[in-house]
């Protein structure tokens, strides 16, 4: 029995709190970290040298102007995926289903373009698509909050599992709606009278997705720090019990909240069929709701940082793009290097949240 | 009529990758660890596995032995496997990082990986061959019985599969055994529920959480190669697996974290999967909501299990919290 008195050789204590500049030093350093593992397995791959290899990745990201609309595209959807998803993590409820949530309101978007496309004008048009967007990612996401406000049913699962109950079913009426029949494919909605598009500002439709984004941004921002709604959801996140006794109703503030994180996703998926794609698909969201869900984590739900999030990932994978295009190699090159950098991400998360002591080399008592 | 000799087979071949994964998740779930990177645990499984045997194709051009055409692939696969639990392991029992998270940051990569080296392995080994089609190895993995086809329907529907089929039979009720009637499965479960009980109790809860975690990875990572080299003959095609980890994640909650339920419960999934195409006069369009139903099940099972609140029926107690001695 006597190892019962050794100290052991690495003793881990939580840390109260880290000044704001080390943390970030701390993650930077993690991205730095990250960014040689990406160029070394790069260089293996393709045999190049490793800062070509980046001077591809940044041109492939903003290398023409083109180019950059399509990075600020892309970092728009993102972003709002993200921002949907927020207000729910704050409140500790694991939104998997940002996917579902995203797709059901490009499912009703399509629906409206594609049965009120020649009845009203294309301004109504819009506005229905709208709310019938959020309308239906608000439900889908208010399902599982009800079940788990009134039986504390499992949200984590519940969510993940409605993402494929909403893929199937759109995958449904892609096959019920194909243009050519047999396609597969439901083709581009309304091309010729253009109704239900968002306007295009300039050259392209992507300007007012963009300006949209920074509105419900703003707009996200000031209802997590200022509102009485948002202050409600840092208490339910902190502590339901706490929450229950200032007050709080805290199955009302499940559901409300989860009713708005669908209805943002709805709003998403309402700008990836009217203004980016005008089309559907099943792939539509292509693991935006994943990737939302880890751009929350990693901006630790700091609005601000959200934006620095989303554009690193969208830049890792446009210039992996770029990077598969030119040497190629497969697309899916770029979920390769945006999973080694989230793992190094969600690791450096320890080094700020705890402390490693080191067992001193003779016997001294540490103070 | 309904073909029922030839519906079994094929619902059970549809079904034997979900009770890889579905065995493997169940084991992570009993200790506490919602491991949500299944889905690229088992593309990797099968990617390794694919290059493990494209490698010995590759360089024997001749005869190939028997043991070694079964055995590299597998060595490959389970390595694959283990190294994607062991980096779910240290980032979330050691480094204590949110399970979910890193769940899904796996599955990212995990597929991203499979269809990464899926369509760049030809170009990568500088080799002429149009796709990877290992028919040669395959053949090794998919062979039957030698007396299936004497016995008629009989043998036809418990005979006629490959070797993975019965080995993952095999590990499902291995696996319950080790759990419900074990000194070291009650460890588990009792880590799973409450690790700080279990670790007054004297349990190493990190060893726990570790082997579980690896261990279930590796059978995971099992169903990946079953689907690459039995069900799919050896071909692989990037996006083909499609669904089925997140399928075999709802199939754990619909078995109610019961491995020898799962036996049975993978096969009803597998037969939803293919009803379709045994149901005279659906269209395209109602076969899409036929894959619906497995989902739409499990959610019934986890909305019913959470209204009832019968002890047995739910899911660990501390599921997805990483536990850290010292947080009181």
């Amino acid at each position: 029995m006597s190892n019962l008195n050794k100290e052991p050789l690495l003793h881990i204590t939580k840390r109260k709190e880290m000044p704001f500049i080390r943390t970030w030093a701390v993650r930077i350093g993690a991205i730095i970290a990250a960014l040689i593992v990406c160029a070394i397995v790069t260089t293996a791959m393709t045999g190049l040298n490793p800062f070509s290899v980046f001077g591809t990745m940044i041109f492939g990201a903003f290398g023409t102007e083109r180019k950059i609309w399509i990075l600020l595209k892309e970092l728009a959807v993102l972003l709002s995926v993200s921002l949907a998803l927020t207000p729910a993590f704050k409140m500790k409820f694991w939104n998997l289903g940002g996917e579902g949530q995203i797709l059901m309101g490009a499912w009703a978007t399509a629906l409206c373009m594609i049965y009120m496309g020649d009845a009203i004008p294309s301004g109504l048009l819009i506005i229905v698509c709208l709310a019938a967007a959020v309308i239906c990612g608000g439900i889908w996401a208010l399902i599982p909050a009800f079940f788990k406000a009134k039986w504390n049913t499992n949200e984590t699962l519940f969510t993940l599992m409605m993402n494929y109950v909403a893929i199937q079913l759109v995958a449904y009426f892609v096959i019920i709606w194909e243009v050519p029949k047999g396609s597969g494919k439901v083709g581009i909605i309304n091309q010729s009278t253009m109704a239900g598009w968002l306007p295009y500002l300039g050259t392209n439709s992507y300007a007012i997705v963009i300006i949209f984004v920074a509105l419900v941004t703003a707009a996200m921002y000031i209802y997590l720090k200022y509102s009485k709604h948002g202050y409600e959801i840092s208490v339910v996140g902190e502590s339901q019990r706490t929450a229950k006794y200032v007050g709080i109703k805290v199955d009302k503030v499940i559901m409300r909240t989860l009713l708005l994180s669908g209805a943002i996703c709805g709003f998403t998926g309402w700008m990836m069929v009217s203004g980016i794609d005008h089309t559907i698909t099943t792939t539509l969201a292509g693991g935006r709701g994943f990737l939302g869900i880890m751009v929350s984590w990693l901006a630790q739900f700091n609005v601000v940082a959200m934006i620095f999030a989303s554009l690193l990932i969208v830049f890792l994978s446009q210039g992996a793009g770029e990077i598969s295009t030119v040497f190629g190699l497969n697309q899916s090159f770029s979920d390769i290097l945006t999973g080694i950098i989230l793992f190094f991400i969600i690791g450096c998360e320890f080094f700020i949240n705890y402390k490693v002591h080191i067992r001193k080399k003779s016997g001294k008592e540490e103070a | 009529m309904f073909d029922l000799v030839t519906f079994i087979p094929r619902a059970v071949m549809q079904g034997m990758p979900l009770l890889f994964g579905c065995t493997g998740e169940t084991i992570s779930e009993k200790a506490g660890s919602l491991n949500l990177g299944i889905p690229g645990v088992m593309y990797v499984g099968g990617i390794c596995g694919v290059i493990g045997s494209f490698l010995y194709e590759q360089n024997c051009p001749g005869e190939l032995n028997p043991f070694l055409a079964i055995f590299i692939p597998m060595m490959a696969c389970i390595l694959g496997s283990l190294i994607m639990g062991i980096l779910f392991s240290v980032l979330t029992v050691t480094l204590r990082a949110n399970q979910n998270v890193v769940g899904l940051a796996m599955t990212t990569f995990g597929v991203g990986f499979g269809n990464f080296f899926g369509g760049s392995l030809m170009k990568l080994t500088g080799s002429t061959v149009p796709s990877i089609a290992l028919s040669r190895t395959s053949a090794f993995f998919s062979k039957s019985l030698p007396f299936a086809h004497d016995l008629g329907w009989f043998g036809k529907i418990f005979f006629s599969y490959g070797f993975l089929t019965y080995l993952a039979i095999a590990i499902a009720i291995a696996t319950s055994f080790v759990l419900s009637r074990t000194r070291t499965g009650l460890h588990l479960r009792a880590v799973g529920e409450n690790p700080a009980t279990a670790d007054a109790a004297g349990i190493n809860v990190n060893r726990y959480k570790y082997c579980a975690i690896c261990i279930g990875c590796m059978i995971a990572g099992l169903g990946g190669l079953f689907y690459v080299m039995d069900y799919a003959s050896g071909v692989w095609s990037n996006d083909a697996f499609g669904d089925r980890g997140w399928l075999a994640i709802a199939l754990v909650i619909f078995t109610l974290w019961k491995p020898n339920i799962a036996i049975f419960g993978s096969i009803l999934f597998g037969g939803l999967y293919i009803l379709n195409l045994f149901i005279p006069g659906a269209g395209m369009a109602v076969k899409e909501l036929y894959k619906m139903l497995p989902y739409v099940v499990t959610i019934i099972v986890l909305v019913f299990t959470s209204i009832r609140k019968r002890r047995e029926d739910q899911p660990p107690e501390s599921l997805g919290l990483p536990y850290f001695r010292e947080d009181r």
